[in-house]
């Protein structure tokens, strides 16, 4: 079964993020960097991404000729933005589950309230098999 | 009867298939017109000959047995297209009535390779397209290679090669070296697709690093055919020196340029123990015989200023006003926005960081720089030598929003988390 872990953040956590301290930054990038690999080398990581900063985020519709109209903001103070996500194949949601909670558990400077929440949701497969 | 099986391992097949494959395909494009179909007939050939030859040895003249082979699919398609098309198999099966290839045709093998070049570098593709295409017709990787270098799937890879092909059709590019008029503009197109490829290898550090940096080597492989197969004398050459001295230059550096974790380590701070002693001096060479022939151009001014950087033993030994004189040239050369950003860091090394930063303000107003992360990390460098700590961490930051690239927005936040602690 494959499940995406999704890391988001508002506006507000990417600006606390590039303020924190050197070590801490340091800290996070080779537990990533470490996670990433170990993922990979234990055979469940189907794909990861980080994604840019959402400084250029744009929102874009089709106009009524279908070409497209682009929003640039400003976005509400709690919009939520898609910062990363892995996507795993794994046995069942428990052990999706548990590798987010390894990923809530990177680190992040001390006095940090919390963990980083992972949002988990499950990919649809294909049809069930009887329907083949 | 029985002749002992000559051994052949399997890398050094790879290796001696590989440089055949654009003379092969070469020949049977000339042969047979249709792209398409010659490149399924060689792929084809390149499989029957991984199988034949480790089990009954190489035979005496492997490109012959290879065209051989290919020339058979060829007529095989041309047969089962017949039923379809009657009228115009005649023609073709016609053609098949000679199959074995003529000494004519060994002779212009070398010219095919460049000839294929110039048809997948056609200027009508998309880079993405002309970079598939050139790794998969010259180059003789896999689809399934080509599609993991490039992190993308395997259909995804196969789809835009069959576009490509097929806009390679469509427009009807013929299958000939260019006119003397248009060699030049030409060649520059083959070069760029050669620079684009080494590029994707080397400035990527995310993703299987090995894959991505066989690239690099791939683009490295095909531009020394290039620089080997261009007549002496053509002014144009002196360009393709240039390219390939780029590449070694900037390839020395590797192990130096990325730590344990995957992190960016700046020029000035990369341990130059690390660099590849034999590879700058071949591009060194390359450089110091090509600049005097007198036909400057861009690589060659880009491998010039890497080759100032290579020979430095320290970064503090470093000559900025050769390199300044050199970015001169080529800002007066290319209206590349990003030359004229490293111009501005030369000028600062040379004469200040001021100077510099009054460059860089006549940059801003240049659309192409706009909300370009290159443009604040400049800034905020400039501001640090300046001694505006607080101005290079907002810059430094900034550009850490803009990046596309994540080992770069680690590397910049560090930066500007190492300057507000020194601030404090």
């Amino acid at each position: 079964m494959k499940y995406i872990l999704m890391m988001n953040a508002t506006k507000a956590d990417f600006d606390w993020y590039a303020k924190w301290p050197k070590e801490d930054l340091q800290a996070n990038f080779a537990f990533m960097h470490a996670f990433n690999k170990e993922l990979k080398d234990s055979g469940v990581l189907v794909a990861t991404e980080g994604l840019a900063w959402p400084d250029q985020a744009k929102i874009v519709r089709a106009g009524s000729d279908g070409a497209p109209v682009i929003t640039d903001g400003p976005f509400p103070e709690a919009k939520e933005f898609l910062a990363g996500y892995w996507i795993v194949d794994v046995e069942g949601p428990e052990q999706a589950y548990r590798i987010a909670a390894r990923a809530s558990a990177a680190p992040a400077p001390e006095g940090t309230e919390g963990t980083m929440p992972i949002e988990v949701r499950q990919v649809m497969s294909g049809p069930p098999e009887e329907l083949l | 009867m029985t002749r002992e099986p000559l051994e052949v391992p399997a890398d050094q097949l790879g290796r001696l298939l590989r440089e055949l494959t654009p003379q092969v395909l070469g020949t049977v494009v000339r042969r047979f017109r249709d792209f398409a179909a010659a490149e399924d007939a060689v792929q084809e050939a390149l499989l029957a000959a991984a199988m034949h030859w480790p089990r009954e040895g190489q035979p005496d003249n492997p490109r012959a047995w290879l065209t051989q082979v290919a020339f058979r699919r060829m007529a095989d398609h041309i047969r089962s297209e017949s039923a379809r098309r009657r009228r115009e198999s005649e023609v073709a099966l016609e053609a098949t009535h000679t199959a074995e290839p003529t000494v004519f045709e060994t002779a212009l093998q070398e010219d095919d390779t460049l000839v294929l070049l110039f048809m997948c570098c056609h200027p009508a593709l998309t880079p993405a397209s002309a970079i598939a295409l050139t790794l998969r017709a010259v180059g003789g990787l896999t689809t399934a290679e080509i599609a993991h270098a490039f992190l993308v799937p395997e259909p995804t890879m196969a789809q835009r090669i069959s576009r490509a092909k097929q806009s390679i059709k469509n427009s009807g590019i013929p299958f000939q070296l260019p006119t003397a008029e248009e060699r030049a503009e030409r060649l520059r197109a083959v070069l760029h697709v050669l620079y684009l490829i080494f590029n994707e290898g080397y400035t990527s550090s995310v993703g299987p690093d090995l894959r991505r940096g066989d690239l690099s080597h791939e683009a490295m492989r095909l531009t020394r055919i290039v620089h080997h197969l261009q007549p002496p004398n053509q002014p144009e050459g002196t360009e393709v020196a240039g390219l390939l001295a780029l590449m070694l230059l900037t390839d020395a550096r590797r192990l130096a340029r990325t730590g344990a974790g995957g992190e960016l380590i700046p020029l000035a701070e990369q341990d130059r123990a690390l660099w590849d002693r034999k590879e700058i001096a071949e591009g060194v060479a390359l450089i110091s015989d090509a600049l005097p022939k007198g036909s400057v151009g861009p690589y060659q001014l880009q491998a010039a200023i890497a080759a100032v950087h290579d020979e430095a033993a320290q970064a503090g030994d470093t000559d900025w006003p050769q390199i300044l004189a050199l970015y001169d040239l080529l800002r007066r050369m290319s209206g590349n926005p990003m030359v004229a950003l490293n111009h501005a860091i030369a000028a600062a090394m040379v004469h200040g960081a001021t100077k510099g930063l009054e460059l860089l303000d006549a940059l801003k107003a240049d659309a192409r720089l706009a909300d370009h992360h290159r443009l604040d990390a400049v800034q905020a460098h400039l501001l640090e030598l300046s001694g505006d700590r607080e101005g290079a961490v907002s810059h430094y930051r900034a550009a850490a929003g803009k990046t596309g690239s994540l080992p770069e927005r680690n590397y910049l936040l560090t930066q500007a988390a190492r300057l507000s602690s020194e601030h404090d």
